[in-house]
């Protein structure tokens, strides 16, 4: 890459970022809930009693611990409480990151109805870096083959018809590092 | 794999119970036992046939900076990047992927601020631009990977 396409990237990049995304209301957590967080990132313990377990690492009465569970569900600093699968562990062994250009004033409508398909398991609405990308919709598709993501996407394009004016699908061919989020 | 083990992961993709004995509430509904569900969730696990399992957190709602983050990279650089960016605590996947733009990667920050920061680091020490895309939006999606 030259100097001058660099800089252009650069320059870019800094149209990208004046967008800035919606705010999500971020939740004070006082010391105990950051405790809780701190020992559940990881995952909760498989033992019969695991919320008092938690309860013990952290000094705090079981109730109490559940009770700053609950309302962390219940702000959504927690979305829920359950297991990740791996989809290549399950089958599904194509992943593609399908992205579509959409009419700005259509995206959020069709965004919504993109996410409620069966094939697709995230779904975000993120800046687009023109001209390098033009992509403001991000939906991943999982298939146990890319004909099968292919047919999926096909059943999006339907879905957005003529507010959209181009896709691509982004097959992920290796995974370079798979940890879990560490916010605190 | 079997039935039982898909009930589970079908079962756990949802919303494990906020109560003293999590996994005999499971069980109960999955009509077998505390002592197998506990058996099977660890073996999963340590099969790698779940990623995780626990509290999936809300990085924003932490007060954290999260973004997609993707490169442009060519290939005889790849791999030296690949291992600056993996080294970094921030990053949390990773994956190559078939296009001009060729590696894409989560940045996990703990204050929104924080992301500046990080990206410009990455510049700096790779030598290459990041093309940053936090969400704008979220659009509601269902779990819904049945096995």
């Amino acid at each position: 890459m030259s100097e001058r396409d660099r800089q252009d990237c650069l320059a870019e990049r800094e149209n990208g970022r004046k967008k800035e995304p919606m705010p999500s209301p971020a939740f004070p957590l006082d010391p105990l809930d950051r405790l809780i967080v701190l020992a559940t990132q990881d995952g909760l313990p498989r033992v019969a009693r695991p919320y008092h377990a938690i309860a013990e690492q952290v000094g705090a009465a079981p109730a109490e611990v559940m009770a700053r569970l609950q309302r962390m569900l219940e702000n959504g600093v927690i979305r829920r409480i359950g297991a990740v699968p791996n989809h290549y562990a399950l089958g599904y062994k194509a992943n593609g990151m399908t992205v579509w250009d959409v009419a700005d004033e259509r995206v959020d409508a069709l965004g919504e109805r993109v996410g409620q398909l069966e094939s697709v398991s995230h779904c975000y609405r993120r800046p687009r870096y023109l001209p390098d990308w033009p992509y403001n919709l991000f939906a991943m598709v999982h298939g146990h083959d890319r004909a099968e993501v292919e047919s999926k996407a096909r059943q999006i394009e339907e879905m957005l018809g003529n507010s959209c004016q181009g896709h691509e699908i982004l097959y992920s061919t290796r995974i370079l590092k798979k940890t879990g989020l560490r916010i605190i | 794999m079997d039935a039982l083990d898909r009930a589970i992961i079908n079962r756990l993709q949802g919303g494990f119970p906020l109560c003293e004995r999590p996994y005999a509430a499971v069980a109960e509904q999955l009509g077998s036992s505390e002592d197998e569900v506990l058996a099977r969730v660890e073996r999963l696990l340590r099969d790698r046939v779940l990623t995780r399992f626990g509290p999936m957190f809300h990085a924003e709602r932490l007060g954290g900076g999260l973004s997609l983050v993707a490169m442009k990279i060519p290939p005889g650089d790849f791999e030296r990047v690949a291992e600056i960016v993996n080294a970094m605590p921030e990053v949390a996947h990773n994956y190559a992927r078939e296009h001009a733009l060729n590696m894409w990667f989560v940045l996990a920050t703990e204050t929104p601020e924080g992301q500046r920061e990080a990206l410009d680091r990455i510049e700096r020490e790779t030598g290459f631009p990041v093309y940053a895309m936090p969400k704008i939006r979220e659009y509601f999606v269902e779990l819904k990977l049945h096995v």
